[in-house]
């Protein structure tokens, strides 16, 4: 029978529909329309007492690109940036660790890094500036052992925020690539050892080229949530330094320019589909591991 | 003799070169785990608020189950009911969905994979803003209900993609099979293809709820002036500084999180036991049959 | 004698409790083409990954030109290998693939590229250099896979059932392809194989391993006419295996009491009252209607199967055992139930010592 696959015959498209409508219907309302209907936002003016004005202006585009703003805007992609490398870095090697054990090892090893993640990610981000308080162990820590002399101000600083970004993101650096790592076959590795490569020679020229999918679905994964991020950096950077995230948050909150908030959504979208495009030249991007 | 030397030395240089990898690894997962243990021990901290340790207590936790605590509880059952309710959901339209995606071909398909896409890549604040307009505009009651919706416009699509990963060939072979057997499309649903799928709905299930259960942005910004979600409360008492209560309470769900999985891998081993157990039996039965038919023979 | 390119003495593999490869001892000369043989798990395979150091020997010494290669890693060692699965690097195209080794070893540009060609001429494939690995076909891949490994110029090239992939009439075509490039080159091949067949028509020599045990290591006609154990002769082409008694030995020529009848073979080293087991080959079987003189057992014929080149005759011993003979065309004397007495030249039997363990017996 070949009703099972393909096209429904004729007349009986009741499974099809009961099946693929829902969620066809639920991703038309829920994410087409809103995404639409943002960017048409984008190219309204602002409301006098706020909200939106229906007539069309690049008002909102145009502020997006004053000094305050555009300062901003690079800050941020500089600020994911830096946290998507930090990953990178320390993913890899991470995901290559545990892919080359055996089946078994390497899955309580994956399910030992998703435990963490599995409590609150905002006590989680409380707890690290405990740790870096003034009087916290590790000031105390450096203190004692003589290597400063008065504590050092960590929190509500760059750094803290990025190392807050740096362990909030890397499991969804080190999956991806722990998945195409794993995915290597053994043979092709010994292939190459056979053919007089060492071990480095061999990750720069089968390991590193094989797996560059993981690698890019690693990047897209770190660094466009980085980038739309407001909670980490409220948490950590208390709130002093603005972000992208903050902005159009505060667009939808206090501020009320709604027009400015969809404008910088639009460009982290735009930024999406860029990274998506780039993506899509080394992969299909219906392969993509994000799970 | 003098193989046995080299050999060692051949072991000892791997041994060497494995104690980088070690500290490596180590500080990797101690990066994972340090804060867990931070926010842990905190909970016994016997300060106001948590700013530095000022002694231990375990005053905090009969303090927890009090009634003083109000506000926490309420939080942490609006969250359980929204990550409930959420979970159902993407995991029915999820599943279906899923299946239906595997499927069936018609148009517009592509396009509907795309949007799976797009709450998986895309910032959550870029989500969140976008369905904030259209239910402002539209004019629906920030709440309960759109925050509900808000969760399973990103949990779906995880849903989707963990169905469709369980999907393999074998899964349609199988449905052939048991309409050839007889079975309506209904049947072959509920008892070959669901059951076929069963792991897969379990992850599923789980990924949606911890997605739900620790969402901050969209619960933040579509719940209005509505009851707040534990980790909204959280973010906002931040601010001013979190009580070590929360501490206590997170800890809780830590252990009843720990507690559950311990639970589902015993259940696991006795299955596997059992499964073991029959293997045997069978090996036996077919040992004997094989005996019986050379005899014969 | 020629000169001993590889060998194991004494090697032992195990993997926590399993003992797969025991007390291996293996001299492989060069220029030689010689074959592993063995069912899956006998240890065949593990062997030649220890040649190739993907695997350490648990005791024992591994020489490749008389020096032992235990501390080598496998990038140092002068063996190449062509994988069962091709492990071709799927993000080359066929002449990144095969200039893979020359380029580690920065051997000039030129050189390369010349080198490749030659290779590509080599094994047929001329033209190909920028496809992509995925977008041959199985006999191509390998093809590739072991340009790849020659280019390297091994002393000693390791192949893992390289043939395993492929159709049966691609496989026939490459077992012949290899066999002439391995005598072109001369270079020592050691090969792994399950196919008994495959092992008869390539061979300098074979070794038949099971249970991490080499059974035999002799001349393929060897193997075939003279097996030293049942399962050997099992393993090896079609044979019928008969118990019986030595009831006479006169210089080499035995007879044998079996259940279903008086029979002779041949062999040295038997001694009167021995239990042994005697292998006949199907196609060394004869019957006919009538007895023959030197000696000939009863049997009935149960059924014929046409096989194509040969014609099957299954037979029934009044034991009833079933024996098994071929013939190129079927005997329009005999049919299906009849009564018919069958015989055999003694010397084209084979007697197999009982009594000693099989191992023993074997070695």
């Amino acid at each position: 029978m070949s009703v099972v696959t393909g096209r429904a015959k004729k007349g009986n498209r009741l499974p099809m529909l009961a099946q693929a409508g829902p969620v066809s219907l639920w991703m038309i309302v829920f994410v087409t329309l809103p995404m639409l209907f943002i960017i048409f936002i984008s190219f309204m003016s602002r409301g006098t007492f706020g909200g939106v004005e229906y007539t069309p202006s690049m008002e909102s585009y145009e502020t997006m690109m004053e000094i305050t703003y555009f300062h901003v805007i690079t800050k941020s992609i500089g600020v994911a940036a830096e946290t998507t490398i930090a990953c990178l870095l320390v993913g890899y090697p991470f995901a290559y660790y545990i892919a080359r054990k055996p089946a078994d090892v390497a899955s309580r090893l994956i399910t030992l890094l998703m435990i963490p993640f599995w409590t609150n990610s905002l006590m989680r981000l409380n707890a690290w500036m405990l740790i870096f308080q003034t009087n916290g162990p590790v000031n105390n820590f450096l203190v004692n052992v003589n290597l400063i002399e008065k504590p050092i101000t960590f929190i509500f600083t760059d750094g803290l925020v990025l190392l807050g970004l740096i362990t909030n993101y890397l499991p969804f650096a080190v999956l991806p690539m722990y998945s195409s790592i794993e995915k290597l076959e053994k043979p092709v590795l010994e292939a190459s050892a056979d053919l007089g490569a060492n071990p480095r020679q061999t990750l720069l020229k089968v390991t590193l080229p094989l797996t560059i999918p993981g690698i890019f679905s690693a990047i897209i994964l770190t660094f466009i949530p980085a980038l739309g991020t407001y909670v980490i950096t409220d948490m950590l950077g208390g709130g002093k330094v603005l972000y992208i995230g903050n902005i159009i948050k505060n667009q939808f909150g206090t501020i009320r320019n709604w027009p400015l908030g969809a404008a910088l959504s639009v460009l982290l979208l735009a930024i999406t589909a860029l990274m998506l495009f780039l993506y899509s030249r080394f992969a299909k991007v219906e392969d993509m591991e994000v799970v | 003799m003098s193989r046995e030397g080299k050999v060692n030395r051949r072991l000892q240089r791997q041994r060497l070169r494995k104690i980088p990898w070690t500290v490596f690894m180590t500080l990797v997962y101690a990066s994972f785990y340090i804060p867990v243990m931070v926010m842990i021990l905190f909970s016994f901290n016997d300060a106001k608020r948590n700013y530095s340790w000022m002694g231990f207590t375990t005053h905090w936790y009969p303090k927890l189950f009090s009634f003083g605590n109000h506000d926490l509880w309420e939080a942490l059952v609006y969250s359980l009911i929204i990550a409930v309710l959420a979970t159902v959901i993407s995991v029915v339209i999820g599943v279906l969905g899923g299946i239906g995606l595997k499927k069936y071909e018609f148009h517009g398909k592509k396009f509907i994979n795309m949007m799976l896409f797009i709450p998986i890549v895309v910032p959550e604040i870029v989500m969140a803003v976008s369905m904030l307009i259209i239910f402002m505009v539209i004019g629906v009651k920030l709440g309960l209900a759109t925050i509900v919706i808000g969760h399973c416009t990103f949990c779906i699509p995880y849903a989707v993609i963990v169905i469709k990963g369980r999907i393999t060939g074998d899964n349609e072979t199988l449905q052939e099979a048991s309409m050839d057997l007889g079975a309506t499309k209904l049947q072959t649903f509920i008892k070959v293809t669901i059951p076929s799928i069963m792991p897969g709905i379990m992850s599923a299930a789980f990924l949606s709820f911890t997605l739900s259960i620790d969402d901050v942005i969209i619960s933040n910004m579509l719940a209005g002036a509505s009851q707040s979600t534990l980790p909204v409360l959280i973010l906002s008492v931040n601010r001013t500084g979190i009580t070590p209560d929360i501490n206590a309470l997170t800890t809780v769900m830590v252990i009843v999180m720990l507690f559950g999985m311990a639970i589902m891998n015993v259940l696991q081993r006795i299955h596997k036991k059992r499964e073991a157990a029959s293997l045997a039996e069978s090996d036996e039965r077919i040992r004997a049959a094989r005996l019986a038919a050379e005899e014969y023979n | 004698m020629k000169k001993t390119i590889v060998a194991l003495k004494g090697v032992d593999k195990w993997y926590g409790n399993n003992h797969v490869v025991k007390n291996l001892n293996l001299e492989v000369a060069e220029g030689e083409f010689l074959t592993l043989l063995g069912p899956s798990g006998c240890g065949k395979t593990t062997t030649l990954r220890m040649i190739a150091g993907f695997e350490d020997a648990s005791a024992g010494r591994i020489e490749v030109q008389g020096e032992s290669v235990d501390e080598k890693e496998p990038y140092q060692r002068d063996v190449n290998t062509v994988f069962q699965s091709y492990s071709l690097f799927p993000h080359m195209n066929v002449f990144d693939n095969i200039a893979y080794g020359p380029r580690i070893k920065k051997v000039p540009k030129e050189q390369i590229e010349r080198d490749v060609e030659e290779m590509l001429r080599l094994v047929q494939m001329t033209g190909y250099e920028k496809r992509k690995p995925d977008a041959l076909s199985g006999g191509q891949k390998q093809r590739i896979a072991i340009a790849r490994a020659l280019i390297n110029n091994p002393r000693v090239l390791l192949l893992d059932e390289p043939l395993g992939a492929l159709d049966l009439k691609l496989r026939k075509q490459m077992q012949i392809e290899l066999k002439r490039l391995q005598r072109k080159l001369g270079i020592t091949f050691i090969y792994v194989t399950h196919d008994q067949e495959e092992a008869m028509s390539m061979s300098d020599r074979i070794a038949v391993m099971k249970d991490g045990v080499i059974l035999q290591l002799d001349k393929p006609t060897e193997i075939y006419n003279r097996p030293n154990c049942r399962f050997v002769a099992d393993f090896i082409g079609e044979s019928n295996i008969l118990s019986g008694v030595v009831t006479l030995a006169e210089d080499d020529l035995l007879t044998v009491q079996t259940q279903s009848g008086t029979v002779k073979t041949k062999g040295a080293g038997f001694e009167k009252g021995e239990e042994i087991d005697i292998s006949v080959r199907t196609e060394s079987l004869s019957c006919s209607a009538e007895p023959t003189e030197e000696f000939c057992i009863k049997a009935k014929i149960r059924d014929f199967t046409n096989m194509g080149t040969v014609t099957k005759t299954s037979l029934i011993l009044p034991d009833g055992k079933e024996i098994r003979m071929s013939t190129f065309e079927q005997d329009p004397n005999l049919s299906e139930g009849q009564e018919v007495y069958v015989s055999w030249k003694p010397e084209k039997s084979t007697p197999i010592h009982r009594d000693k363990k099989e191992a023993e017996s074997c070695q």
